[in-house]
């Protein structure tokens, strides 16, 4: 909500007060003012290092140089047919302005003008906008000679002042603009752009802003302006209550509907001050009738509707006007102000009247019965409406209105027929209007009074501050609450411009939030927490995962996080699967579903770095998706991990290195499962995976339990992704099943005597798996063999056809100093069970 | 005898002299102090000479001996560092050459601030609870004092979940960390339903806003809340816990300020801004000229919360307050581009 400085001064005090005082003020208490736009007030220079407050735009007027003029006449150029000189007179001198303004142009020639128009005249050294530039430029104008004629000044329009960004013509003033006097004292502005809370909805409006700014300073709120009489003129005629009646069928979507009467009214622009405001608050000018009835809303909060009232009545036949507040028809049509036509639902509520609908309630008017240029009476209409009813229909025909943005934030009932009465003022005064005598009210349902019970306990127990009754309820007060002490309680009634204050507990609460803005925030002390320490639990789950992204780290391994909502399509390059979670309103087709595997965000990541370095290592930890019926889905935790490229860095002097492949990533989890402190760990080859390559890839399994497979990507998955040459290696675990596991957290004592090491190399066939291999040297060597570690795998034809041989580094140990004969009964221990049970021969 | 010894000497010394290397000087060694050489013959010699002159000459071949063998090991020192100055000279690198680079593993930033800030707070005594992403409208909103079709609610634009059959509990992907206050409340109340203990816990998670994906906006993002539920808490020890804790995460000496604002779960609300520490307040293009950042929101929490909570707000009050850790990042360090967290691209990743 954009509030002009000049038009909360109607209603406040704000004398010593800079801009920048005033709009921190309304930030602490709630109006948070995102940006101040200056329109002709000085605008505040901030020395080098002094600190900002708010975001500022804008310019200030020089008030020696941009003042208030009379244009006397307007002669024709001599040499240039599109521009005029105009005889001005700037309240010292008679100056000659050229100008080409085109609003102006049709006086050219017409002799002294019986009315000198007034405008806003810019001197020569005066900081303006560029009238010609694209978008906000900043000029210092400049003597110049055009079309040999001295320019040296000009007359302004609204963007060379920065009242719009753009405009067609110069500005002219409202008749009794004080020629001379420095347009800044005139009508220098500054905007303040207020966020409006959704619980806020009642300073939606100038008079609500000015309330609270009068509460926060501790001034007076100025009196509103009085209502305007109905003219003798119309006292003879018909009062509005016998030309029309109302009819509410729903009073909870309808609690109150009132209409004024005005005639005869002329329709034509508003003065210039208002079409300024207006524009200022971010409205445009329309008529004068339209522009009462929006002045009318931003200053006091109420929307207006404008019925020509012709119109209803020739539908009415001439006979009495029956207004009619109900439900729409489903399918019942309604063509909009905005000219569009709009099919109704049942769940919206019009205003109709004997023919059909006139207007959307609370939302926008009808085209029918709109006002035009030919308008000669008006039916003003001030309503209150449902405000959730108004937020659900305004987003269902996607109508956000100024109407509507007031109503779907609450406007209290009471404010209705204020409303009617301060816009028929203002079209009595802008239009010559003949107010009508007579009023029609219905209010069917008044809001209850918000009466709320408050002690000082209360304040202590929720605010932390000691206060009295007293000083609670001078604090209310200044917000209009009204308050009685009643016992040793506060009674406190809320005043009829809110509809935010509840009842009971929360009622106590919506007091407790006044108290505290009223009392200030920044004054309430700041104390530690002294309530009981909850017990301690900790999170395990949460522990654990963050200890698991460690050892991934450490394993070298990057962290990606990625987006939770995919594609079937981009999924399915690694998952089949249909059943998904689906969004019912996606973004975008490629972020329609929840993911079901890990893997496939893993993947989509390496495929978009691939081109930008030489090896890549990510781990993703999260959940996935998995629907059920009548259920909310399922989230289990996974990890996946994926790798490709090169096994190490390249360098200067080290320029090759060789790609990652299966035993690199079996590598890592073996790592990554001891690092867990997982034991009886056995890896079986798989082809069980949909997108793992069948003769790469392996399941890996504690005891019996399979706890997750990894492998090659698979070369026709692969094929659909834009990666590299190199390999592929991806893994994937389900968080819950590893954690489920119960770790060993012994450790193998670490023996003083020394070791003895020695290699061995064995020949087996081909299909003897080298897992066997090892696990029959640690069974036969127990204890004695410390530790096993491949170091060769060698096939050659002098081994001969389907054999290999594996050479292996054993180091024995034990709690003696072993002797060569020790090692030597070991080693044949070993040997002699290979022989026996894999067919093994040891290759000397 | 002297006289041979005097030339012995003056011989073997300046010999000494040319000496460069380790072998020269053994050569030299052999030559002039090895069995064969001249002195030693001297020595070997004395049994022969007259008593009066033996012990003279001894003497005298003695004081060569040690003459020549201290001149000896001084050479031999000199030497040395000469082919060690030599080596060292031939063996300098260029240091200036690129280091070689290892392919290390990174945390997620994200991840590095969730730590951060968790680590502070499970300091303050609150612990993390964590809960599920996709939830019910009950959970989301109706329980957090967001009544259906309120306008509040235009605050938290919601992907909703595709259903069979449409209900007035519609599924969506949670909006905000709080519905994790509703469960975690639920659960401690069901402990003891007599007289629920306190609690104070942070709730770290993704959210999700219906929003389109640019510069300055996202479908998803971390939030982290704090909840602190008791039989004696208050705003003042709500303005309190924040100040210990913006302290700790911004440093000592960020001011800070609490404004009046408006959230559905609690009340009084505020949000808070921390004066700006890119420019420390002077305006700049981070605080967008303001001299302060908006890093959290705050309140006590709304007595229709603590109820569905099932926790009586005539008795408990408490207050919670969330922040992004996404968003303190991009003040922190610079980062003007939103889409850059879940983008996994390792160029950006690589720099945390």
């Amino acid at each position: 909500m954009k509030i002009p400085i000049s038009w909360l001064k109607d209603f406040i005090d704000l004398d010593g007060l800079s801009v920048e005082d005033i709009a921190r003020k309304l930030t602490l208490a709630g109006m948070e003012v995102d940006e101040i736009l200056y329109v002709g007030l000085p605008m505040p220079i901030y020395k080098d290092g002094e600190k900002h407050e708010f975001k500022t735009n804008g310019i200030g007027w020089d008030r020696e140089k941009i003042v208030v003029a009379e244009v006397r006449e307007v002669k024709p150029h001599p040499n240039a047919d599109k521009l005029t000189l105009l005889d001005l007179y700037d309240g010292e001198k008679d100056q000659v302005v050229l100008t080409g303004a085109p609003n102006i142009f049709h006086l050219k020639g017409a002799g002294k003008l019986d009315q000198p128009l007034k405008v806003a005249y810019a001197k020569e050294g005066a900081t303006l906008y560029d009238g010609h530039a694209d978008g906000q430029v900043l000029m210092t104008l400049k003597r110049a000679k055009i079309r040999g004629v001295d320019s040296y000044s000009m007359v302004c329009s609204e963007k060379e002042l920065g009242i719009t960004e753009e405009s067609d013509g110069i500005i002219l003033l409202d008749d009794d603009a004080p020629t001379g006097m420095p347009l800044a004292d005139y009508m220098g502005d500054a905007v303040l752009d207020i966020s409006i809370l959704p619980n806020m909805g009642r300073v939606a409006n100038v008079v609500g802003v000015a309330r609270e700014l009068a509460a926060l300073l501790g001034r007076e709120l100025k009196a509103q302006s009085p209502e305007a009489a109905a003219q003798p003129a119309t006292l003879n005629l018909q009062p509005v209550n016998e030309l029309v009646e109302i009819e509410i069928t729903n009073p909870e979507l309808n609690p109150r509907f009132t209409f004024g009467l005005i005639r005869d009214v002329e329709i034509k622009a508003s003065p210039y001050e208002i079409q300024r405001r207006l524009k200022l608050a971010g409205m445009r000018p329309i008529s004068n009738i339209v522009d009462a009835t929006n002045y009318a809303m931003l200053e006091l909060g109420q929307p207006l509707h404008a019925f020509d009232y012709d119109v209803l009545s020739a539908r009415a036949g001439g006979k009495k006007i029956k207004i009619t507040t109900r439900a729409a028809k489903d399918g019942e049509k309604i063509s909009t102000l905005d000219g569009a036509e709009r099919t109704l639902t049942a769940s919206n509520v019009l205003v109709g009247d004997a023919q059909g609908a006139l207007a959307l309630a609370g939302v926008m008017g009808g085209l029918e019965s709109e006002v035009t240029d030919q308008t000669k009476n008006i039916l003003l209409e001030g309503a209150a409406w449902n405000f959730i009813n108004v937020r659900k229909t305004a987003r269902q025909h996607n109508l956000p209105s100024e109407a509507s943005f007031r109503f779907s934030r609450g406007v209290h009932p009471a404010l209705a027929d204020q409303g009617v009465k301060l816009g028929l003022r203002y079209i009595a005064e802008w239009a010559n209007g003949k107010i009508a005598a007579g009023f029609v009210d219905e209010y069917p349902l008044k809001p209850k009074d918000a009466v709320v019970r408050i002690s000082t306990r209360d304040v202590k127990r929720s605010l932390g501050i000691d206060l009295t009754l007293e000083q609670i309820s001078e604090a209310l007060a200044r917000l209009e609450f009204k308050c009685e002490i009643v016992e040793d309680e506060l009674q406190v009634t809320a005043p009829n411009h809110r509809l935010d204050i509840g009842e009971g507990v929360v009622g106590v609460a919506d007091v407790l939030e006044e108290i505290a803005r009223s009392y200030g925030y920044d004054n309430i002390p700041t104390s530690s927490l002294a309530d009981a320490l909850p017990p301690q639990l900790g999170n395990p789950v949460h522990e654990w995962e963050e200890h698991l992204r460690d050892l991934l780290v450490a394993l070298g391994f990057q962290e990606i996080v990625s987006y939770r909502m995919t594609s079937v399509e981009k999924e399915s390059r690694v998952v089949r699967c249909d059943d998904y979670v689906q969004l019912a309103n996606p973004i975008a087709p490629e972020k329609s579903v929840l993911r079901r595997s890990l893997a496939a965000s893993v993947l989509d990541a390496l495929e978009k770095n691939v081109r930008n370095g030489e090896s890549f290592s990510f781990f993703e930890i999260g959940p996935v998706f998995v629907p059920r019926k009548n259920e909310l889905p399922d989230e289990p935790r996974k990890l996946a991990l994926v790798m490709s490229g090169l096994r190490e860095a390249t360098a200067w002097d080290a320029k090759d290195s060789a790609q990652l492949d299966f035993f690199d990533m079996k590598g890592r989890l073996e790592l990554l499962l001891s690092g867990l402190r997982l034991t009886n760990i056995s890896y079986a080859a798989s082809d069980s995976s949909h997108y793992l390559h069948p003769g790469k890839c392996a399941e890996i399994k504690i005891g019996e339990k399979i706890i997750g497979a990894f492998g090659e990507l698979h070369p026709l998955v692969k094929e659909k992704y834009e990666l590299s040459e190199a390999p592929v290696l991806a893994a994937e675990f389900d968080l819950a099943t590893l954690r489920a596991l119960n770790p060993t957290y012994g450790i193998t004592p670490v023996s003083e005597f020394p070791p003895v090491y020695e290699d061995i190399a064995v020949v087996v066939d081909e299909t003897v798996p080298a897992e066997k291999v090892e696990a029959l040297i640690r069974q036969t060597g127990g204890r004695s063999v410390a530790n096993v570690r491949l170091f060769d795998l060698y096939r050659d034809e002098k081994i001969g056809a389907g054999k290999k041989s594996l050479a292996y580094n054993l180091t024995y140990q034990a709690e003696k100093t072993l002797t060569d004969s020790d090692a030597a009964a070991i080693r044949n221990k070993i040997v002699k069970r290979l022989e026996k049970e894999l067919g093994a021969k040891l290759r000397s | 005898m002297l006289d041979k010894l005097n030339q012995i000497e003056k011989e073997a010394l300046e010999s000494l002299q040319s000496v460069a290397d380790a072998a020269a000087l053994e050569a030299w060694r052999v030559a002039n102090l090895g069995r064969s050489s001249p002195l030693m013959s001297v020595f070997s010699g004395l049994g022969k000479l007259s008593k009066e002159e033996k012990p003279v000459v001894g003497q005298a071949a003695n004081q060569v001996k040690v003459k020549l063998e201290a001149e000896f090991e001084s050479q031999a020192q000199a030497v040395k560092s000469a082919a060690l100055a030599k080596s060292l000279a031939e063996e300098k690198l260029d240091v200036t050459l690129p280091g070689r680079a290892k392919f290390v593993g990174r945390l997620h930033p994200s991840t590095q601030q969730l730590r951060r800030v968790l680590s502070i707070l499970a300091e303050m005594g609150f612990q993390v609870y964590t809960s599920r992403e996709v939830e019910t409208d009950e959970y989301n909103f109706q329980l957090l004092n967001f009544p259906p079709d309120h306008p509040a609610r235009d605050m938290q634009d919601t992907f909703f979940i595709k259903t069979d059959v449409e209900t007035d509990n519609p599924l969506l992907m949670r909006t905000h960390t709080s519905p994790g206050q509703i469960h975690a409340m639920r659960q401690f109340v069901a402990t003891n339903p007599s007289d629920p203990p306190p609690i104070r816990i942070a709730l770290p998670g993704m959210c999700f806003r219906y929003e389109q994906i640019t510069a300055r906006s996202e479908v998803q993002f971390n939030q982290v809340e704090g909840l602190a539920v008791g039989k004696n808490i208050t705003f003042a020890d709500l303005k309190g816990t924040i100040a210990d804790f913006v302290r700790r995460m911004f440093g000592e000496g960020a001011r800070l300020r609490f404004r009046a604002s408006y959230f559905p779960f609690t009340e009084p609300s505020a949000e808070v801004d921390v004066e700006c520490f890119v420019c420390g307040g002077k305006g700049c293009a981070v605080c967008k000229n303001s001299g302060w950042l908006e890093i959290l929101g705050c309140g006590m929490v709304h007595p229709n919360v603590l109820t569905a909570g099932g926790y009586d707000p005539k008795i408990y009050s408490g207050f919670a307050w969330g922040m992004g850790p996404e968003r303190q990042l991009m003040l922190r360090n610079k980062i003007n581009d939103i889409r850059y967290f879940w983008g996994n691209d390792a160029r950006f990743l690589e720099q945390f």
